[in-house]
Parts: C-alpha cells; sequence; structure tokens
C-alpha cells in the first residue's frame, strides 16, 4: 500500500507520522515544494523577529526524523490529479501512482487588486522565503506599511514593530481582526497598537503601490560662467556621485493619502490550493469537498487541513477553517482512515490566539453570538481587559477574550463538550470573569 | 509505570499550601498567582478543588504545537522544551483544560512537569486531597472519560 500525501505543512507531517504508527510496513511519501524541511507558519513571526533561527521554525526538529520513520520526503510540486487512475503528475514530467492519497496542500496568500504588487520591496508573508526577504527590508527605522490587520497581519505586526520599523497598518474592516474579535475587542486593539506607536488606519485600502522613477542624470554643466572666462579657467567637474539604489516605494491609499515605504507586507488573507485539481472531477468548493471522514468525492482520497472544506463544529456546516490546531486534527483523523481505522470527525472548532506588541487575545466557535443566545460581557477599557461570551440555552458556544492568558483554554472545553451550565450560566452572564470557576464547578457537579 | 497526580477534592481544605510549594518550587517565590496547580474555593458549598494539568495520553496541547516543543518522558508526563517553544500560545487554546499558560515574563508556555517525578504540591498537602500514584487509581478513569468528550475525532487507539 502506497501512501502519497501531497504538503508537508502541520496536516501532511502529522498524517505520515500517523500512518506510519499504525500501518508499519506501508510505503509514505511526502511531497513538499518549499526549499525548507517541513516547517511551522506559525513560527515565522518569531523567526522574523530574530528570536529563533530557521531550524527553530521546523515541525521536527531531529535531523533524519523523517527517514527514520520511514517517510520518503521529496521536494516535488504537483500539477495534476488522475483521481480514476490514481496517478499525479508532477511538474518536470515525473508521474507518481499511488494507492491511497491526502490532498494536504494548504493555501496561498491572496493578492489585492493593488496596483504595484509586482515590485521589488512589495511582498507576501506566508512562506519562510518570503520572511527571508521581509527580514532583510525590515532594518530599525525603515518605513514599512502592512496592507491588512487580520490574524496573519497582526501577528507580523508583532514582529515587525519588534524590528523597530516605523509601521503603518492599513486595514479594509472597520477594526483589527474582523474576523476574529467584534468591534469592542477590535477596537481596542487598534488603541493599544496606536498606544505603541504604530499607525493604524482602518477603513481604508491600498490604491496602488509605484516606485517612483529614478533622480534624472545630472543636467549639462552650463557655459564656464563670467569668472571663469575671465580668469581662464574652468571649474574642476563635479564628480558624480554613484546613483543611489533608490528602494523608496510610493503608496496611494484610497483617500488620496501617499506615503514612501521602504518595504510593503500584503497579507490579505489567504485561500486553497485547489488550482491543480480543477480537471480532476473531485468537487470542489471553497476548498476540496469532503464528507465526515474526510473523503474527498473520489475513493481513496482525503483532504486535510487549511485546502479541505470539512465540517466546523459552531455552524454544522463544511467550511474551511484555516488554523493550525485544525491541520493538525485533519491530518491525525484523514491518516486514521487512510490506515483503515474508520474515525469519524466530529468537526473542527475555530479558535486563535494573537499576541500584538504584548497584548494577548483569543477567540473561539461562535463569538460573534447567534440569534435568540445570552452573552456575558465585560469590557475594561482602561485595564486593556476584555471577555465576552456568547450562549446558546445553558451551553457555552462562543468566546473572546483580550488581556487574559490564564485558562483560557477552558473556554474550547466548554465549547467542545457542550457541557450544560446549569445555574452557573446566569452567573456568567452577569459576571463573565467566573468561567474558569464555572468550568471547574460544572466538572465537579457544583451547583 | 505511569504514575498521575490524583486529585481528591473532598479532602481539600483550602489551605493552598500546595499553591505555594508550587510557585517556590517552579518559580522561587511564594506566590499563588505564579502556581500550576489552583485550588478553587467555592466557599458557599464549602467545597475546594485543586486543579492542574491530567497529562493526557494523546494531549491536545502536545499535538497543537507547531514546533514539536511539547514531549512526553517516560512517566507519560507532559514537558515543555523552552529551547523549542517558540511562545505562539496555540497550545493554550487548545488545551481544554485551560492547563497550559503563557508565562509573559519568559515569553514561554508553562504547565505542570509534575517536578520531575517528585510533585512539590503533592508533598505539601497535608489531607493527601493530592498523591502521587499510580495512574490505575480512581479518579483518573474519570478525567480520561471526560478528555475523551473533548476530542473531534476518537483518540487513536
Amino acid at each position: 500500500m502506497h501512501h502519497v500525501i501531497i504538503g508537508a505543512g502541520p496536516a501532511g507531517v502529522t498524517a505520515a507520522e500517523t500512518i506510519r504508527k499504525h500501518r508499519g510496513g506501508d510505503r509514505i511519501t511526502l511531497l513538499g515544494d518549499e526549499d525548507a524541511p517541513p516547517y511551522s507558519r506559525m513560527a515565522i513571526p518569531y523567526y522574523l523577529e530574530g528570536d529563533i533561527a530557521e531550524t527553530g521554525t521546523y515541525l521536527r526538529a531531529a535531523a533524519g526524523h523523517y527517514d527514520d520513520l520511514g517517510i520518503d520526503l521529496r521536494q516535488a510540486r504537483v500539477g495534476s490529479l488522475d483521481a480514476g487512475a490514481k496517478i499525479l503528475k508532477l511538474d518536470g514530467g515525473d508521474e507518481l501512482a499511488f494507492d491511497r492519497l491526502l490532498i494536504a496542500t494548504g493555501a496561498s496568500p491572496i493578492r489585492p487588486p493593488i496596483e504595484g504588487l509586482d515590485l521589488a520591496g512589495v511582498q507576501t508573508c506566508w512562506t519562510l522565503a518570503d520572511a527571508r526577504e521581509i527580514a532583510k527590508r525590515a532594518e530599525p527605522g525603515a518605513s514599512v506599511v502592512l496592507v491588512g490587520a487580520g490574524f496573519i497581519g497582526s501577528i507580523i505586526l508583532q514582529a515587525l514593530v519588534a524590528k523597530g520599523v516605523q509601521l503603518t497598518v492599513v486595514e479594509m474592516g472597520d477594526r483589527m481582526v474582523p474576523r476574529m474579535l467584534d468591534e469592542a475587542a477590535g477596537t481596542m486593539l487598534k488603541r493599544w497598537c496606536e498606544a505603541k506607536g504604530v499607525r493604524v488606519l482602518t477603513g481604508t485600502t491600498v490604491k496602488a503601490i509605484a516606485k517612483p522613477e529614478a533622480a534624472k542624470p545630472a543636467a549639462p554643466q552650463p557655459e564656464p560662467g563670467f569668472f571663469a572666462r575671465l580668469f581662464g579657467q574652468r571649474p574642476p567637474e563635479p564628480t558624480a556621485p554613484p546613483a543611489p539604489v533608490d528602494e523608496t516605494l510610493k503608496v496611494t491609499l484610497d483617500n488620496g493619502e501617499t506615503m514612501a515605504a521602504k518595504l510593503v507586507v500584503i497579507a490579505a488573507g489567504v485561500r486553497p490550493n485547489i488550482g491543480f485539481l480543477q480537471a480532476s472531477g473531485l468537487e470542489l468548493g471553497a476548498g476540496v469537498s469532503v464528507d465526515d471522514h474526510l473523503r474527498a468525492s473520489a475513493p481513496d482520497i482525503y483532504a486535510a487541513g487549511d485546502v479541505a472544506e470539512a465540517r466546523d463544529l459552531s455552524s454544522g456546516q463544511f467550511d474551511v477553517l484555516a488554523i493550525q490546531p485544525v491541520a493538525v486534527e485533519h491530518g491525525h483523523i484523514a491518516a486514521l482512515n487512510m490506515a483503515g481505522n474508520p474515525t469519524p470527525h466530529r468537526g473542527s472548532l475555530n479558535m486563535n490566539v494573537l499576541d500584538t506588541i504584548g497584548l494577548v487575545s483569543s477567540s473561539f466557535g461562535s463569538w460573534m453570538g447567534i440569534e435568540g443566545g445570552d452573552r456575558g460581557q465585560l469590557l475594561d477599557e482602561a485595564g486593556w481587559r476584555y471577555l465576552r461570551l456568547e450562549f446558546d440555552g445553558d451551553r457555552l458556544i462562543g468566546g473572546q477574550a483580550v488581556g487574559l492568558t490564564e485558562h483560557v483554554g477552558m473556554m474550547r472545553g466548554l465549547i467542545q463538550t457542550g457541557l450544560r451550565l446549569g445555574a452557573w450560566k446566569d452567573r456568567l452572564v452577569k459576571a463573565p470573569e467566573r468561567l474558569t470557576e464555572a468550568y471547574v464547578a460544572t466538572a465537579q457537579g457544583i451547583k | 509505570m505511569q504514575r498521575a497526580l490524583v486529585i481528591d477534592p473532598g479532602k481539600c481544605t483550602g489551605c493552598k499550601q500546595c499553591e505555594l510549594a508550587c510557585s517556590y518550587e517552579k518559580e522561587g517565590v511564594f506566590n499563588p498567582a505564579k502556581s500550576r496547580i489552583r485550588v478553587f474555593d467555592f466557599h458557599q458549598n464549602a467545597r475546594f478543588v485543586p486543579y492542574t494539568c491530567t497529562q493526557c495520553d494523546e494531549a491536545w496541547c502536545q499535538q497543537a504545537c507547531p514546533t514539536n516543543a511539547i514531549t512526553t518522558d517516560a512517566f507519560g508526563v507532559k514537558n515543555v522544551n523552552d529551547s523549542l517553544c517558540v511562545g505562539c500560545k496555540v497550545c493554550t487554546i487548545a488545551c481544554p483544560f485551560g492547563t497550559v499558560n503563557y508565562n509573559a515574563t519568559t515569553g514561554k508556555v508553562i504547565k505542570c512537569d509534575m517536578c520531575g517525578g517528585d510533585p512539590a504540591c503533592a508533598k505539601a498537602c497535608p489531607t493527601d486531597a493530592i498523591v502521587y500514584t499510580d495512574v490505575e487509581q480512581a479518579g483518573y478513569d474519570k478525567m480520561a472519560a471526560w478528555a475523551k468528550r473533548t476530542d473531534a475525532g476518537a483518540q487513536a487507539n
């Protein structure tokens, strides 16, 4: 049995290891198209900041990890899939046959409709290669424009600030991380960033990025002047200074404002890598459509991670949840199924945690709440603290927190188990800060 | 042989010696806020519940860690390797028990590591509400069942 996994991110690596654990003798091929060993994009900000070396981003630190497990890790890019014949066509012409396939090709940055995205100095921030480019230009004092204050933008923001750049953030939404935090929290983050010297423009878009034309060559020297003619001397020829490498980009916003930048970082979101599957016959939505065993629409083909449109626990719908813990969860469950241990995927919980220049925020599940549900909310603007809990009946279904790092995982525990809070629910509506108490009490049967 | 902290809230008097012992052992200060075990005080019910990491078998914190910084030792204890932890905090939201927490001072996450096999909390507990013993003891099964309910799929078997 030959298992082929396309994509060597967290989903792919977890899947390869899980298959190996359960199928000692099977052949496993893990394909990655980047120039580094499997690494974690979650670690990129810490690499950018200079906290860790590139090796610190690796998913598995031990040299020989994949060899030791008998996982054939290859650098290759897949051009297309013939689902019926079970053959992959690789770029370069090779073919690779499989018995079972996992599509874990992840996502790629969205290129927003901005003129000038291809200029040197305009950089997405998604891969290690991107991070290397950003690190080169993000020198202390350099003007940097960050386009997008979603999750990825905000997590890079921290690294850019740490590098000492002059940062302007341009976000088209009305607040920071609009898909992770509500208005109160997203606005608090914005205020926090501004207090730390970052300019944050919300409700704003970048229209164009341009490279001003290089300075014109020096005008021809005028004829010798009066004194030169009088004294018969020509002034010494000015030695032309070497033309400076003009690194400055001109960024134009939709409100007409322009600003100079040495670096423009584009973080406008990501979308699943399904382009190579267009002719495969597989059912595709926003990502690869899968069932409750993470099976795609053709036999023996599975999908996991950022590319999979799998069940969202909160909505019950099939959706792409492009976050690290979900990638690992998918990879694990898809691999159990590939290894012949039928394992249902009950649905994954959307959750995020973000450190914005020291202010930590997190959100879980249906943090925006549902119609007819109750809410507990605690806003402490001066203390940089926020907690909002959302309920369906006496069950917690979503939550978000700013400035809170102790026991935040309990929100996941309560949401995912659907534990009934009973009398504690009303207490939490009045005083959401009693969340940890409510969790322990409910688990212990204390009314 | 796997050993675990077995906690019997019925025996806890709320003296919080465990919190002091833990914070002193792990952080060098007598500061309950820095303890990795916490005693919840339900005074209206006259109940106290010591609470810490259960070192679950296929730990969510470990699985979610993007840099493989959380490892399992021979006794089943999940340890954070500070040289590999980048401080991304994904484990703190992944752990459904909320027992991995971020330490802003070090920029790393911290959790109960059973003091390398000699847990200070259990030694400090005067009423045997916290004992360090074989995992087969009663109490652990309840936690394991609770853990299973939280999983997105099945635990690998």
